[in-house]
């Protein structure tokens, strides 16, 4: 029997770890491209994954692992399926095997499908609240327990509904393929639509020390850049980038060192990450340069009339605004007229803020939203307001999750209570 | 549907924290209990004294005893209770990881067996 030295066996844990993580959703799109069983995949991927463990530290590992990964779990696959063709005998998964079997992609370099397993998640036949978990699973091999905490749903709760959407991509014969140039631009919305929802969920990590969550935000920017990369003449799919890497780059700059929550109007611009910034605004003019315009490019927009802050004193607010506007007329969306109404007391000052968040009142998305509610408060107190602004303020801090926000929240109460409204800049 | 959100903390962690600091976890709680009650949601719920206070009784071979303490001398212990009704586990997950009690301690989340159903 062969001595396996401890560092071998952590260096096959650390290639094996590195493969997966690079080639993960590859290996998942091409194993299941054509039984379309992604469950099916999965298991096998992770069997060979197993089977690099224990082979890799007795014989060094492979010099293309992404090959030696596939080839084992294309053989766990056929093995798998074997048996339950005499389950089910179905001529058409006879016909995957074969194809499967032959491996007649295997010499050339693994061709990369997975935008078209992207496209499969985002697929309208899935429901969309659990298109960005799958995707999740699926392209980048996260377990169901971490997508639940993200995503804060039960752990049981998520596994089922991750399982029911692989079932239907098999039952429904939901493809892999990139859709045709008309219906490419709608389907790309829910493909990036997912991506930024998982960003949301990374980027909301309330202490700001989550490794899981962090992970999650940079996870998101990674398939935002594959999916720029395959795609570069689509502008939404640049201006979510953009958006991204623009929030990115303020990530550290949310705290103080003392842990406190700071606004991103109290923000130093100097505690920004300049390069990622840069790179932003280059994906932005690139946007700018492609046919139509959509949501995230306007968002991204947003974001880099915040950065202007970098070269002089304050934010672009009349541009914000105007950007709000056109985001309102484009989605309808209560957090855009929120958002604009913000704008609006930045630059015309809180009474019109006010009067603009007033026509959102009763409006029933907006009742448990913690930032609907800081920025009426922030807004009363400026208006001088200060029992109007008090409750508000109350409403705010009992619906928040983050405590190093609520102290904020608390302490922007007991200074409004005092007679001090806090100076302009918002509070988001 | 009906939950029980079930607070656990370590009440020593509590007394520890300076005055202020008190001050500013009740009035999170009195925000967050506001803030059930105006979404309409809060259905009960209260503060609970802490474990020394505790008495547990029990039939044990035929006697009963009676003990001082909690049921269990675990850290995080009891500490209070919300009962909210809601549609569903997703909504009720979403106002637990609002209460002030998930960033110092655990909430459980425990759906409420309505009498008469399997």
């Amino acid at each position: 029997m062969n001595r396996v030295a401890p560092d071998a066996s952590l260096e096959a844990a650390r290639a094996a770890e590195a493969a997966a993580r690079r080639s993960y959703g590859k290996l998942i799109a091409f194993l299941a491209a054509r039984t379309r069983d992604v469950a099916g995949a999965e298991d096998a991927l992770s069997e060979a994954l197993a089977a690099a463990l224990t082979d890799w530290p007795m014989h060094g590992v492979p010099q293309t692992p992404d090959a030696w990964l596939l080839t084992v779990a294309r053989r766990k696959l056929v093995d798998s399926a074997r048996q339950r063709r005499r389950a089910d005998g179905a001529a058409e998964q006879l016909l995957c095997l074969s194809e499967l079997a032959t491996g007649e992609e295997e010499d050339s370099a693994l061709p990369d499908r997975r935008l078209g397993l992207l496209f499969a998640c985002t697929h309208p036949g899935i429901d969309p609240a659990v298109r960005a978990p799958l995707m999740l699973q699926v392209v980048l091999g996260f377990d169901a327990a971490t997508i639940a905490s993200a995503f804060l749903v039960a752990p049981a709760t998520m596994g089922q509904r991750l399982s029911r959407a692989k079932a239907k991509i098999r039952q429904a014969g939901i493809g892999f393929e990139v859709p045709e140039h008309s219906a490419l631009r709608e389907r790309l919305q829910s493909v990036l639509d997912a991506i930024y929802a998982a960003y949301a969920e990374g980027w909301t990590d309330p202490e700001g020390a989550d490794a899981r969550r962090r992970n999650l935000a940079d996870e998101a920017i990674w398939l935002g850049r594959l999916v720029a990369s395959l795609l570069p003449d689509e502008g939404e799919a640049l201006g979510l980038l953009s958006l991204m890497l623009h929030a990115h780059a303020r990530r550290d700059a949310r705290r103080d060192p003392q842990g406190d929550y700071v606004p991103l109007g109290r923000q130093d611009p100097a505690c920004w990450d300049a390069a990622m910034i840069d790179e932003a605004e280059a994906l932005l003019s690139r946007a700018n340069g492609c046919d139509g315009i959509g949501r995230f490019q306007l968002e991204a927009a947003v974001q880099s009339a915040h950065a202007v802050r970098r070269h002089r004193g304050g934010a672009d607010w009349p541009a914000i605004e105007q950007l709000y506007d056109a985001l309102c007329e484009l989605t309808g969306s209560p957090v855009a007229a929120l958002n604009r109404a913000v704008a609006q007391a930045e630059s015309r000052g809180p009474g019109a803020g006010l009067a603009a968040l007033d026509t959102l009142a009763g409006d029933a998305r907006l009742t448990d939203y913690q930032p609907y509610w800081a920025a009426r408060a922030d807004l009363l107190a400026r208006c001088g307001k200060t029992d109007a602004a008090a409750q508000a303020y109350q409403r705010a801090i009992g619906l928040e999750r983050d405590p190093a926000v609520r102290r904020f929240l608390q302490q922007r109460a007991a200074a409004a209570a005092a007679g001090n409204a806090a100076p302009p800049g918002g509070i988001q | 549907m009906e939950y029980l959100l079930l607070i656990y903390a370590d009440a020593a962690q509590f007394e520890a924290a300076s005055p202020t600091q008190q001050a500013e976890g009740t009035a999170a709680y009195g925000a967050y209990t506001e803030a059930l009650q105006k979404a309409g949601v809060l259905r009960g719920g209260h503060r609970l004294r802490p474990t020394q206070d505790a008495t547990t009784v029990r039939m044990a071979s035929g006697k009963t005893e009676v003990l001082n303490g909690p049921y269990a001398e675990t850290r995080e212990q009891l500490g209070g209770y919300y009962l909210i009704d809601v549609p569903d586990l997703d909504a009720a997950l979403a106002w637990a990881a609002r209460c002030p009690g998930a960033s110092h301690g655990i909430i459980e989340v425990r759906p409420i067996w309505p009498v008469g159903s399997e």
